[in-house]
């Protein structure tokens, strides 16, 4: 039936990224090409000890004998790992001493991401490492951080100023040969987020990490690591954007979260990397590898978030629970329209006795956007008692995208007790003319359905975040109705 | 308030109402009767603005304006309203809050204040009661889960909350036990006033003893073969629609 309605479905594809925009700032970017030479061309860069460019460099030669993954459910053009730039960082200015010392021009691009970098102008409770392109240029909150004996500071200076916390747990979640991105990121990142939350500190503030990619023909490739001791807490938000281009930018990172006994970290995501205009040119590759080790009994991980961006997302935010008792969680909400293709989802490793895992996985597929959930749910032979509950939705919006779960279980105990439960649905005519019977306008409906849908993920975000994830879900769909 | 003339509608390519003509005016209660397939619940639909429904001819002129001009949602923010033969159900929208928007959206288009949360819940809450609904009923997701009976008492809700001018009932009388049926005629015979007119369409007399109605149409084979009072719907108890079938195929040949 060729109705208005599908019409709108149709347009809903038709939006503009605001995020758009390049900034022009003198920049130093190595030449384009990747061997030996420009690993340690970046470890030197960033002065670093010896072990640590042992590392990328056995990271390198591994990754030079590991081949592309195919598995995924997900089309894109070959990538040129020759023919992208290492590292591209903003001129001068080696060393940020105040927050007053960031480029202007930086400053101003931040704010217009609505990330101003004076602390007073920021959200009261929420701290921010602000990382453009390969390197972090401020990080604010730092000295009320210190008093609590928590570290929040850009990877590179950790390095400096903490080596030996860096090394003790640097890959000890994903290893430099865990696999192809992840390995290509071990021997070529150049900077990223820390975070050392010690034995029984709650965090005082929500801490948050944005990354924003400017420069053209290069790739970002940067690395977080957060640990939490025994009983602390932390709650850390990621967010990111990047300019609009033709060409694909290749983001490889890793993520690594260590809670240890009795430890909590809920890590969040807003993820609006440049999608690529409505024909599929341009947009990012977002490749990552995100994995938490929950290490000692009762700690807790939660991965909550929300993909709108990037041309093709692939990514499996995980949990190993190893000690008794713990708890991994996934909150997922990842949107394509257009021509984006998402491939996500999570592997809950279920190793300690008692370990508890939730999955709750949204989908939503508008234009010709392709959504994929996979994951993987594993009990070993020792995991007593493991349970696992998850859930995947898929909601269709229009009639030429598509909704694809993949669902893995392998159980080695027989105590355990898994659950999936699974659903597909349409916004359908007859829900919008239900809306629009009582006077509500077309778009307004379907936000209002969209985020009926993700309900259960967006009240795991932290609240300022939830407001932002709603508006950004209502950005990503704008003209796909109406 | 409301002039149809020479009204022809399709769905899907094939022609369902042949030319209606009906006026009803403020104040008024109309009824729409006739047999499974007579085009009662295309009528509604059409007049609500559905988007599947195709006017090919004829006119629908809504307090002075050209009601044909308006998308569903224009209509429902002027005073259209209509309650669905079937209820949708929208998954982890709380009724609440669905209902609250609605209302906000016809505020605004009338120039009203937009009620605030407060406002608002006490308003729903008494309306709530007068139907005998649970509170529980607002806080749970719109229609979902709701039983048949349940989801027409949510129909007659919404309709309180929004007083629209011009109320189209789509058989809300169907799949409700008398108990039911009793408290939603209540709660539509508690809205009628001399600004606002409904459009009750039912195919069983059953329901106009509770509605009682100042005008009853007969629809058949999408046109309105008769038009008469309250005694109408009852000489149709007594006698079938057989008997006005004939009647209409008589009147054409």
């Amino acid at each position: 039936m060729e109705t208005a309605t599908t019409k709108v479905f149709e347009d809903l594809a038709a939006q503009d990224y605001k995020y758009g925009f390049v900034t022009d700032v003198e920049q130093e970017i190595v030449p384009k090409g990747l061997d030996e030479d420009v690993v340690r061309l970046i470890s030197t860069k960033k002065g670093e000890p010896g072990w640590l460019l042992e590392w990328r460099l056995k990271a390198f030669r591994a990754w030079q004998k590991m081949t592309e993954p195919t598995w995924q459910n997900v089309t894109y053009n070959a990538i040129d790992y020759q023919d992208i730039s290492y590292y591209a960082a903003p001129k001068e200015k080696p060393k940020l001493n105040s927050l007053d010392d960031v480029d202007p021009e930086i400053r101003r691009t931040f704010e217009k991401l609505g990330i101003p970098l004076e602390e007073q102008k920021l959200l009261a409770n929420v701290a921010v490492d602000a990382v453009f392109d390969s390197v972090s240029v401020a990080t604010t909150f730092r000295d009320k951080l210190a008093k609590a004996g928590i570290i929040f500071c850009s990877f590179s200076e950790a390095v400096r100023e903490h080596p030996e916390l860096v090394r003790q747990y640097l890959g000890s979640v994903v290893p430099h040969t865990d696999n192809f991105f992840a390995a290509l990121n071990a021997a070529v990142f150049s900077d990223g987020s820390f975070v050392f939350v010690p034995k029984g500190v709650r965090c005082p503030m929500e801490l948050s990490t944005y990354f924003r990619i400017n420069a053209k023909g290069t790739g970002q490739f940067e690395r977080t690591l957060i640990v939490a001791e025994e009983g602390a807490y932390v709650s850390y938000l990621e967010g990111c954007t990047a300019p609009m281009r033709d060409e694909n930018q290749l983001h490889a990172a890793v993520v690594e979260l260590v809670a240890l006994e009795g430890a909590t970290i809920k890590y969040s995501t807003v993820q609006n990397w440049y999608p690529g205009d409505k024909d599929g040119k341009g947009g990012i590759y977002n490749f990552v590898t995100k994995r938490g080790t929950c290490r000692g009994a009762r700690s807790k991980i939660t991965w909550t978030q929300v993909e709108t961006g990037s041309a093709v997302t692939w990514k499996y935010p995980s949990c190993i629970l190893q000690g008794d008792d713990s708890v991994g969680e996934f909150y997922s909400v990842a949107v394509t329209n257009n021509r984006q293709q998402a491939d996500t989802g999570t592997k809950m490793i279920h190793l300690g006795k008692n370990t508890r895992s939730t999955i709750v996985s949204k989908g939503i597929s508008a234009g010709l956007g392709q959504n994929t959930y996979r994951g993987a749910v594993k009990v070993a032979k020792g995991a007593a008692n493991a349970r696992n509950y998850s859930q995947c939705d898929s909601l269709l919006i229009g009639d030429k995208c598509g909704a694809h779960t993949f669902p893995y279980l392998e159980i080695k105990n027989t105590s355990a007790k898994v659950e999936h439960e699974a659903s597909t649905s349409k916004i359908g005519e007859d829900q919008m003319f239900y809306c629009a019977s009582r006077g509500i306008a077309m778009e307004d409906a379907i936000n209002m359905i969209v985020s009926g849908f993700c309900k259960e993920v967006f009240r795991e975000l932290p609240m300022e975040f939830a407001v932002e994830a709603q508006k950004l879900l209502s950005v990503s769909l704008e003209g796909s109705v109406g | 308030m409301l002039e149809i003339k020479g009204l022809t509608a399709k769905v899907e390519e094939k022609e369902i109402l042949h030319g209606i003509d009906l006026t009803v005016n403020a104040g008024e209660v109309h009824a729409i009767m006739g047999p499974n397939g007579s085009g009662k619940s295309t009528l509604a639909r059409v007049l609500a603005g559905h988007p599947g429904y195709e006017v090919t001819g004829g006119t629908i002129t809504y307090d002075g304006q050209d009601l044909l001009e308006l998308a569903a949602d224009e209509r429902a923010r002027k005073g259209v309203f209509m309650a669905f033969q079937y209820p949708v159900e929208i998954p982890g929208v709380n009724n609440a809050y669905f209902l609250k928007a609605a209302l906000n959206a016809t505020r605004k288009e009338q120039g009203l204040e937009e009620l605030d949360a407060i406002d608002f819940m006490t308003l729903v809450k008494g309306e709530a009661k007068r139907l005998q609904m649970d509170d529980s009923m607002l806080q749970r997701s719109v229609n979902e889960g709701f039983s048949g009976g349940e989801k027409k008492r949510n129909e007659i809700f919404h309709m309180a909350v929004l007083q629209p001018r011009l109320a189209v009932l789509d058989e809300t009388d169907s799949g409700l036990d008398i108990d039911a049926l009793r408290v939603v005629s209540e709660g539509v015979n508690a809205l009628r006033s001399p600004e606002r007119a409904f459009v009750v369409v039912t195919h069983y007399q059953r329901l106009l003893e509770y509605i009682v109605p100042d005008h009853v149409h007969v629809l058949s084979e999408g046109r309105i073969v008769r038009s008469g009072g309250r005694e109408l719907a009852l000489e149709l108890e007594d006698k079938g629609y057989g008997w006005i079938e004939s009647a209409g195929a008589g009147a054409r040949r």
